[in-house]
């Protein structure tokens, strides 16, 4: 028991330096593929290839000043950036990372907590995500952050919307709320992205605007809001909401693939014969790539599309994506009670 | 042992954050301290082996309605000195209304037999499983009607909202 | 009425088919041209590393040249002020006292000779102005400065060293076209 209970502790704190190392890395890789999309080479100033440029930009953060506006909300200002950074640490408890470590003939699951609600877990994660934004955004009491807040609130709402929609056809399919059956059941090439394109697609476009990349940043826009809902943060503060943000894009990431890109299973891999170890391993290797592709193409997205209006924004949710992922439920149930 | 601390750290969490939306000046603050409720109610259901009730609790309450009320309260601005007192007769219609909820709660307890509750660590209520099929053989027709409900107040929204043009 | 441009299209207001309308094509079509870029030749010069090439005839921080015995060539006659466009020169005229000439070649010379910086053009036309050969632009650039009075160069700045190793080469900009454009008295500032 304590044993499990130590292995616990230890695997929460890989898995929290893990998001923060990449949330810090995803910052230098935006820049330059940024750079290279643009013909340029970003950032490679700071040691060999700009590698130590998040060190540099953290360093920089930490010591720039502490502002506070006069007539900020002072506790909700500082509650602001701490529970947007919190909240973006907690979806990372239920997502299977791999298969069973086994040591000394024992199974170390390679996940946080295996609850029945996994995907709920998420759901409820992602909703109350908009907190911190709302929080800071009004107790800086400046309307451009207001406003910011005000945006990111309705957009997350309407978005949730068809992002749940969108997971229920999975859910349908699989018959079960945990991330680990619905990873079980991709063995192989089963992957869900075959037979939930359309849900996909929703899905993905959902997750742009839950994580406020653009196209959707429509809370911080700098052409209409100044920055935003971060227009008065500075310091520490503004950085724990930039990171927070490369935290979910690599936790949506790890969402998105373990929903649809079959998780950490690729297929003939299990067929190698490796030991569980070294299996464990791989395929942990394998959904940290294909966590990587989706963080590319966050980027990738970002540096092509302009930024919706906002009432193209809403149109989008409510009037295109609800209807369609309605109907690929309604599809999805039709399928399965013909295949009965 | 250890949940029996859980329990009360989450009553005791409620209990102040209810008193101190009704206490709070602020709207604003208000409202954070009812999701907080809620959050603490959401634990309760978790140690009651209810996750599936507790998720969809944070979902439905914390995660949609206190954030469009949060929306509400920022866009409208409400502050504290634009709020007018209130007529005497409004407080004690509040003092009656809320009398009567309570009157009921103490019925609702008076009539109950504790001993027959579900164990909490052993019920299945809670759970997606146990919830659906209650849900969806046993009540089947009030939950039918509910969402019925629901859509009832959905176009009635809409009718409101579009009311100058319908009628003009 | 012609086109001012080739490039120019012609906008209608159709209604949209239903592929146009979901845009997954047209964003997909973004997707390929951006992705295309990211094998282009990057176009950045690693500036301290790399230096942009300057053209021989680059005109950039000024210069008060000296002849070969190492005698100011200036002698304060102010045309290169009044050609300034910007009005950038400034000078204060002196004569020569004995025993002087081994520093200014003629017998008058400049006491101040300051060019602003942040006024400047860098057209050259002090240079085409000068008739003693006294004034070029260089290669160097100008750098930037915390305070406005630092740009304004003295002859400190400008003059160019004693040492002959050290002299600024401007051979380049001495053509014999720009010689014999010296020389034509057709012009008025060569009169």
């Amino acid at each position: 028991m304590a044993i499990f209970i130590l292995y616990k502790f230890l695997l929460a704190s890989i898995i929290l330096v893990l998001s923060l190392l990449v949330a810090m890395y995803s910052t230098l890789i935006e820049r330059k593929v940024a750079g290279w999309f643009q013909d340029r080479h970003g950032p490679n100033r700071a040691g060999p290839w700009g590698l130590l440029q998040p060190l540099a930009d953290g360093v920089k953060l930490f010591f720039k000043e502490e502002f506070m506006p006069n007539s900020a909300d002072k506790f909700l200002y500082i509650l602001g950036p701490s529970l947007t950074m919190f909240i973006a640490l907690l979806t990372s408890a239920v997502i299977p990372w791999g298969p069973d470590l086994v040591i000394n003939g024992q199974a170390f699951p390679l996940q946080m907590a295996d609850i029945n609600i996994g995907i709920l877990y998420i759901f409820a994660i992602v909703s109350i995500g908009v907190y911190g934004i709302m929080i800071g955004g009004w107790a800086s009491n400046n309307k451009y952050a207001l406003l910011g807040a005000v945006r990111a609130s309705s957009q997350m709402i309407s978005y949730e919307l068809a992002m749940s929609l969108s997971i229920i056809t999975i859910v349908m399919m699989t018959g079960s709320l945990s991330m680990r059956d619905i990873v079980a059941q991709q063995q192989g090439f089963h992957w869900n992205i075959f037979y939930q394109p359309l849900g996909f697609l929703i899905f993905l476009i959902c997750a742009f605007a839950e994580t406020n990349r653009s196209p959707f940043d429509l809370p911080e826009c700098e052409t209409e809001l100044v920055g935003g809902y971060h227009t008065e943060y500075s310091s520490m503060k503004l950085g724990f909401y930039l990171f927070a943000e490369y935290i979910n894009m690599f936790i949506s990431g790890a969402v998105m693939a373990t929903l649809f890109l079959g998780g950490y299973h690729f297929p003939f891999i299990d067929k190698l014969g490796l030991s569980p170890n070294v299996f464990a391993f791989v395929s942990f290797m394998v959904l940290f790539s294909k966590i990587t592709f989706f963080g590319f193409i966050y980027m990738w997205i970002r540096w092509t599309l302009p930024r919706f209006r906002y009432d193209q924004l809403m149109r989008l949710g409510w009037k295109s994506l609800i209807p369609l992922a309605i109907l690929n439920v309604v599809i999805t149930g039709v399928v399965i009670l013909l295949n009965k | 042992m250890f949940t029996e601390y859980i329990f009360y750290f989450l009553s005791i969490m409620a209990l102040f954050s209810a008193v101190m939306v009704l206490v709070s000046k602020k709207p604003i603050h208000s409202v954070l301290f009812l999701t907080l409720t809620f959050f603490a109610i959401a634990g309760h259901y978790v140690l009651l082996n209810a996750q599936f009730l507790a998720v969809v609790h944070v979902i439905v309450y914390a995660g949609a309605i206190m954030v469009l009320f949060l929306f509400t309260v920022m866009l409208l601005n409400l502050n504290n000195d634009e709020r007018s007192p209130k007529p005497v007769w409004v407080k004690i219609m509040a003092i009656a209304a809320g009398g009567m909820l309570m009157l009921t709660l103490i019925g609702v307890f008076r009539g109950y037999d504790i001993k027959s509750a579900h164990d909490p660590l052993t019920t299945q209520i809670g759970l997606v499983k146990e919830l659906g099929r209650i849900l969806y053989h046993e009540y089947l027709i009030p939950f039918e009607l509910s969402s019925v409900l629901f859509l009832t107040a959905m176009v009635g929204a809409v009718l409101l909202g579009k009311k100058e043009q319908i009628y003009k | 009425m012609t086109n001012l441009t080739s490039r120019s299209k012609i906008v209608s207001n159709k209604k949209m088919t239903f592929w146009e309308r979901i845009y997954l094509p047209a964003i997909l079509g973004g997707l390929r041209i951006t992705f295309g870029h990211l094998f282009r030749k990057k176009t950045t010069v690693q500036y301290p590393e790399v230096q942009r090439e300057f053209s021989d005839i680059y005109r950039g921080k000024h210069v008060l040249k000296r002849d070969d015995e190492g005698r100011e060539r200036c002698t304060a006659c102010g045309l290169c002020a009044v050609a300034c466009p910007a009005e950038a020169i400034t000078m204060v005229a002196a004569e020569r006292k004995p025993g002087e000439e081994n520093l200014y070649r003629e017998e008058k010379y400049a006491v101040v000779y300051e060019i602003n910086m942040l006024r400047c053009i860098f057209c050259g036309d002090c240079e085409e102005a000068c008739p003693k050969e006294a004034i070029f632009l260089t290669k160097e650039i100008v750098h930037s400065e915390y305070h406005r009075d630092e740009l304004i160069y003295g002859k400190d700045v400008l003059v160019e060293p004693m040492d002959p190793a050290k002299r600024i080469d401007v051979s380049k900009r001495q053509t014999p076209e720009v010689l014999a454009f010296k020389q034509n008295k057709k012009f008025k500032h060569n009169r």
